[in-house]
């Protein structure tokens, strides 16, 4: 239980932060913003790595598997979608 | 080395926080990213050495796999398919959450011999267990419904079903009863496997109950709000394995896509409930306001080319339109010639245009048009009146003046681009055809506004020729 309040907390708090560091992001980079928070949900990726761990071919495991396929998928893809975005975005001359 | 893990993390949950404040600018908003991706590979090197001694079959490959598919989309994706690869990626990470609680589930409670979750994991993990599910697989199917609209492989309007709101509310319900049974009450592993996988099903029949009554320029508020969720669902997952740096991360994900949603939502001047199931722009809807148009001119493209000739300051509408017919880079080379000839070019660019938040400012940033010139709605408003000319290219609901004026329109009180303030407004359009709202726009018929009826690549550059001819 303690644990879990104290992840609570750690929650809240994040939340607050990340309205105050997004709120700030000015509307012409919303596109990759979002796609670069998306990349960063992808840190389940790590959740992931554990069931994978046990590379047996029971459901656990499969399914572990599975679960890095699709974050690894959301993580790289996302990562690089965004470079190639940010990349795009030149001032004038 | 415990502690040391719990460091580390530490580390990388601050450089997804400093990488996320770098993209607060244009020019730092790149290296914001990279240091955002160095976070996360510092976050997945921990967790690999900490695991210490095990079979790494299963995370090589997946790891393998997964870079090279993500790889493979990320640099074939075209900038107007943008939108539908995000809700991909969306769902997939929405996805990947859901799954690892399953796989959790399984390995924690189902192959070892405990009678119930709670016991297994501790009543906090079983309930989060069970909101990670059901988050993670609203996120998948609502994540791959939006993609079927978006790529058009769905229709785009909203479907409704009979009955829609009692379906959703059973299904809504059901779902809270199957995570209320796998978390508190499932003892034994039949009821647990039935409760698990009841609960996983039903999840994924409400992301789809929950999307496909929503319309296609209603996407921008949807994918938003996907985002919002599977950064929920990441956090969730982060309860269930004690993780604070995930915990961390996914609310910041969570709270991105929240003022995302609450942006888009104020721009469209409605609700999130109203968006979610209002089943707005389809066909019930849009009658009332419809009628004949009168007096519209038209004009050819000889006569937009004199007429942006003469003018000295020009501001170009970009809307959903301009990205279907990939007109941007003709946009951009006329936006140059008539700036050779010396003439103010910006664009005016409506928070809700296209179909995902900032969609035009990356498809113009693809075509090299420097993003100052890019103006946002309330800076640009004022600015009208003072305009010679405004070219309006595949926008209409966005600046139809009725949103002013017209108390009974649907769409009075939404924020518009004042175009109609200018002294000559060109609108390209392929048609006098209503927009996702289905109503008439006044602006067609205005004194000031002639119509070029011609689709929006097509136009731009026939009064390129124009302009080089004369």
């Amino acid at each position: 239980m303690e644990a879990f309040l104290a992840g609570l907390t750690v929650f809240v708090l994040a939340v607050f932060l990340g309205f105050e560091v997004i709120s700030k992001v000015p509307p012409t980079l919303h596109t990759p913003l979002m796609s670069g928070a998306n990349a960063i949900s992808g840190v389940t990726l790590v959740g992931a790595l554990y069931t994978a761990a046990s590379a047996q071919a029971d459901v656990a495991g499969l399914l572990g598997l599975l679960a890095v396929v699709l974050a690894t998928v959301n993580v790289v893809g996302g990562y690089a979608v965004t470079d190639r975005m940010m990349k795009m975005f030149r001032k004038g001359k | 080395m415990n502690s040391l893990v719990v460091v580390l993390n530490l580390v990388a949950a601050s450089l997804f926080i400093i990488g996320l404040k770098m993209q607060q600018r244009v020019p730092t908003a790149r290296k914001g990213n990279l240091l955002s991706a160095v976070g996360m590979l510092l976050a997945v090197v921990v967790t690999l050495v900490g695991l210490g001694k095990v079979d790494w079959t299963f995370i090589l490959a997946g790891l393998v796999i997964g870079s090279a598919i993500g790889l493979f989309f990320a640099y074939r994706v075209k900038m107007t398919a943008m939108p539908q690869m995000i809700a991909v990626f969306n769902g997939l990470g929405g996805g990947a959450s859901a799954v690892v609680a399953l796989s959790l589930v399984y390995h924690d409670v189902l192959e070892r011999s405990v009678p119930d979750i709670g016991t297994a994991m501790g009543m906090d993990a079983a309930i989060t267990v069970a909101l990670s599910i059901l988050i993670g697989g609203v996120t998948l199917t609502g994540s791959l419904v939006a993609f079927g609209k978006l790529q058009e492989l769905l229709p785009g309007n909203p479907t409704l079903l009979p009955g829609r709101h009692g379906i959703l509310a059973v299904v809504g319900l059901g779902t809270l009863a199957a995570g209320t049974w796998l978390a508190g009450f499932a003892s034994g592993h039949g009821q647990i496997q039935a409760a698990l996988w009841v609960l996983t099903g039903l999840s994924l029949v409400l992301g789809v109950l929950l999307v496909i009554p929503i319309g296609g320029a209603d996407m921008p508020v949807v994918i938003s709000l996907l985002n919002s969720y599977s950064g929920l669902a990441a956090a969730m997952t982060g309860f269930v394995i004690r993780n604070q740096m995930l915990i961390i991360t996914g609310s910041l994900v969570g709270a991105a896509g929240i003022i995302l949603t609450r942006i888009m939502c104020k721009a469209m001047n409605r609700s999130l409930a109203n968006v979610m199931f209002g089943g707005f722009g389809a066909a019930d809807t849009s009658t009332g306001t419809q009628g004949e148009y009168q007096n519209v001119k038209s004009s050819g493209l000889d006569e937009a080319a004199v007429i942006l000739e003469g003018a000295q300051s020009v501001i170009f509408v970009p809307g959903y339109g301009m990205a279907v017919a990939q007109a941007q880079h003709a946009l951009r080379d006329l936006a140059e010639a008539l700036q050779r000839r010396g003439i103010q070019v910006r664009y005016a660019i409506h928070p809700v245009a296209g179909r995902m938040p900032g969609h035009m400012n990356v498809l113009l940033a693809e075509a090299n048009v420097p993003y100052e010139q890019l103006v946002e709605m309330d800076q640009i408003n004022p600015e009208f009146r003072n305009t010679d000319v405004v070219v309006v290219l595949g926008a209409n609901d966005v600046v139809n003046p009725a949103a002013n004026r017209d108390q009974k329109s649907p769409i009075y009180g939404m924020p518009i681009l004042n175009v109609h303030e200018a002294r000559t407004v060109l609108v390209v359009k392929r048609s006098l055809g209503s927009g996702f709202a289905g109503i008439k726009n006044e602006l067609f018929e205005a004194p000031n506004t002639l119509m070029v009826f011609s689709d929006a690549k097509a136009a731009l550059n026939g009064i390129l020729e124009e302009l080089k001819g004369s």
